[in-house]
């Protein structure tokens, strides 16, 4: 293998890549050719990095220096001073705040700094469609150890001792699982990796089949021998073309190298994996509805019991863990359970990928041990609230999740703690909300994208959310009395009682732990006719303070509906009459001239 | 119609195929035609209908054919709270159409999407597969310029 002497590792993660960063490494490597540099630097194209806010984002190593917000034209100068003369480039660095220094080292940004890399440690490190990389980080080395010295009871034991739960949402101890489909009895079992990651503002799951696609596959073998299955499904969702990409180069080369397929490793032991496009339905995340989806069925949940250890895929025992708890499976085996379990809290063992992103200054991918204070999340690696606005609340866990206040902020973040507060630890989306969300809309967003996505099976939740939709609606319209608020709660017990499987019995909590948090903003809808974070359009009225506005026109310009009117350098004004509240003006509008009430 | 029987070839003319195979035809075509749905339908042996189920149920299938360019806005949680209704509220009043709909000259098809899973970029929309992230309504009219 050839050495080099500098590795630059550009992030192509599907945030960097959209924002070009295919063309940034395409212009690195022209500009070392041309420098004659190619045998002394490298380019590597990595999974996600985690800082997505800043994209394009590259690393090089071994000076560890952190590039951001890269753009082609720089890239001539960066490979002639930095790669060439040694000299990093500081404009090029990450700047926490105007007034501050660039900091050069990833290692000493704070968004990296307070994070602990377990499932993740290949992130940015390895090129993720190449096995040989993955393998140069111990790859592969936690299968050899469960296939050549393990039984598959040791393997269970082991994940047992871990203390690992399910990372989907939900926390089931992922060794009694395998352990329960291992005793049922049965020669054809299968296995199951749900990547179906339907929660919105959430993409760890995406992140971890782009950026180590083989850390997953490595763990469904492992699994496979434990269980003894011979056939395994990753079911992932289509709206993510890369994370289907590489895991089926991973599976080609996995396949290539004796890994997978027939005799791996030459232990006699076979097992397969193929890939399932998700048809786009969020219910398909729900297990039993996902089999439905992969035996080419309408994905509608059924009654459990049967669990799917039981009676799963075309009626076999099946075992169905989602990606993050996959890609933990491979480090448990080859560090041990009793290492895993000195990280994170008592009942949460190990760490917890998060996607951190809404009204947050460093957006991105974070992993970090079980029981940190969410206010470190938020503070110390999300580097607080943009623009000066004041905190508001956290969303945790989706649409069957919860909104946590400030109050609550110093929580530490585990499945037990998340619960107690009305939230979920769900699959890992934590959505930063501020003063400019409005609690009330929140609950409406997430109803009506349950209302939406109710597959129609049960009653309670078909209806129920139909129901709770319209008597939200009403509320941010200012149509309501305060009654409604206990109706409300009344509702919301019958859908979380009633429904059938998750999707509906978790989905009036949104609307629970705003109520039980934020219940004076219901109120200021209902009594005073206002939204008071403004952004209920039924509610608000936008104005134009004639000291602030120059009267340039741009607002003008920029009214798609000819609601604005005013002369040249004078102020200007809007006739309600004709305002659709689009917002139009507010955006393009350089001196805070326009109002909203 | 050579092509349909191909796709069913490709998934061992299976049912649990049966979403591949519309996803394919999906991809190549833009919707998914009722004669192409027939054949997949006779070749696997089994009722259109369970095929039309299908492909209501299942949010990524389309019965009507699409615009020359699909438009879809990201309305996941990070986009909401950064504003992308206020950008779905444009595409709908600068196209004169509906989410779900296409424009009569057949340039834009509107969709809304919830979360693409690029939430350091929202608000995000994406057309045909190109990603825009940190949208905002001024921008919006120089993305559209691109695609004709």
């Amino acid at each position: 293998m050839k050495t080099y002497r500098m590795h630059v590792l550009v992030c192509a993660g599907t945030a960097c890549f959209s924002n070009r960063s295919m063309a940034i490494k395409t212009a690195m490597e022209k500009e070392i050719q041309k420098r004659g540099l190619e045998d002394e630097v490298q380019v590597i194209a990595t999974g996600c990095n985690g800082f997505c806010e800043r994209g394009p984002v590259a690393v090089v190593q071994p000076d560890d220096v952190f590039y951001q917000e890269l753009k082609e034209e720089d890239i001539p100068f960066l490979v002639e001073e930095h790669f060439l003369k040694g000299r990093p480039v500081e404009r090029l660095m990450y700047v926490p705040k105007p007034e501050e220094k660039p900091i050069p080292k990833m290692v000493d940004i704070d968004f990296f700094k307070y994070q602990r890399l377990v499932v993740l440690k290949n992130r940015g490190r390895i090129d993720p469609e190449k096995i040989e990389e993955y393998i140069a980080f111990d790859g592969y080395a936690g299968l050899a150890k469960a296939l050549t010295s393990m039984t598959p009871e040791e393997i269970i034991k082991e994940i047992k001792i871990s203390g690992l739960r399910g990372r989907g949402g939900a926390g089931f101890p992922t060794g009694l699982k395998w352990e329960s489909c291992r005793n049922t009895p049965g020669k054809v079992k299968y296995l199951i990796c749900n990547a179906d990651e339907g929660d919105p503002g959430a993409y760890m799951d995406r992140s971890i089949l782009e950026a180590d696609p083989h850390a997953v596959l490595e763990g469904m073998i492992i699994g496979a021998k434990a269980i003894g299955a011979r056939k395994g499904f990753i079911y992932v969702r289509d709206e993510y073309p890369l994370a289907v990409e590489r895991i089926k180069i991973a599976i080609a080369q996995a396949t290539a190298y004796g890994l997978l397929g027939k005799d791996i490793l030459g232990k006699g032991f076979d097992f397969d994996v193929e890939v399932i496009r998700g048809g786009g339905a969020f219910v398909c995340g729900e297990e039993t509805a996902l089999m439905a989806s992969i035996e080419g069925r309408v994905g509608r949940p059924r009654t459990r019991p049967p669990f799917p250890s039981e009676k799963g895929l075309w009626g076999k025992p099946t075992n169905n863990n989602n990606v993050e708890t996959w890609a933990n499976v491979p480090i448990i085996i080859l560090r041990g359970g009793a290492w895993f379990s000195t990280l994170g809290t008592e009942k949460s063992k190990g760490t917890k990928v998060f996607s951190l992103v809404g009204k947050i200054n460093n957006s991105g991918l974070v992993e970090v041990p079980m029981g940190i204070p969410l206010r470190d999340i938020v503070y110390k690696i999300g580097g607080g609230i943009p623009g000066g606005k004041k905190f508001k609340a956290v969303q945790s866990g989706g649409p069957s999740g919860g909104c946590i206040p400030e109050s609550l902020l110093d929580l530490p973040v585990d499945y037990e703690e998340l619960t107690k507060a009305g939230a979920i630890m769900g699959s890992g989306g934590l959505i930063v909300m501020d003063e400019d969300t409005c609690m009330v809309d929140v609950a409406l967003y997430f109803v009506s994208f349950l209302a939406e996505e109710s597959c129609g099976k049960c009653v309670p939740c078909r209806v129920g959310l139909q129901r709770m939709k319209e008597m939200l609606t009403a509320i941010t319209e200012g149509r309501s009395q305060l009654k409604d608020i206990a109706r409300l709660e009344a509702l919301a017990k019958v859908i979380q009682e009633g429904s059938l499987c998750g999707l509906g019995r978790t989905a009036p909590n949104p609307v629970l732990t705003t109520l039980r948090y934020f219940r004076s903003e219901y109120e200021a809808h209902i009594q005073q006719k206002k939204c008071p974070a403004h952004v209920c359009r039924a509610l608000i009225t936008y104005r134009i303070n004639p000291d602030a506005c120059t009267g340039c026109g741009v607002c003008l310009k920029a009214c798609p509906v000819n609601a604005i009117s005013g002369e040249k350098k004078r102020p200007h004004t809007i006739d309600h009459a004709l305002c659709t509240k689009c917002g139009s003006c507010k955006e393009v509008c350089r001196f805070d001239a326009v109002v909203v009430e | 119609m050579d092509f349909v029987r191909e796709i069913v070839t490709r998934y061992g003319g299976r049912e649990s195929g049966l979403i591949a195979m519309l996803q394919d035809i999906q991809k190549r075509k833009g919707y998914l035609p009722e004669e192409d749905l027939a054949l997949v339908a006779s070749e696997v042996k089994i009722p259109l209908s369970r095929l039309f189920s299908l492909a209501t149920f299942y949010k990524a299938f389309s019965l009507v054919p699409r615009g020359r360019h699909f438009i879809n806005v990201c309305l996941g949680t990070a986009c909401h709270v950064r504003g992308g209704m206020k950008i779905l509220d444009k595409l709908e009043r600068d196209l004169n159409i509906k989410s779900g709909e296409t424009t009569p000259d057949n340039r834009f098809s509107l969709e809304k999407v919830r979360c693409v899973g690029c939430c350091g970029l929202a608000p995000v929309v994406v057309i045909d597969e190109n990603f825009h992230g940190k949208m905002t309504q001024k921008k919006l009219d120089q993305v559209l310029k691109k695609y004709e």
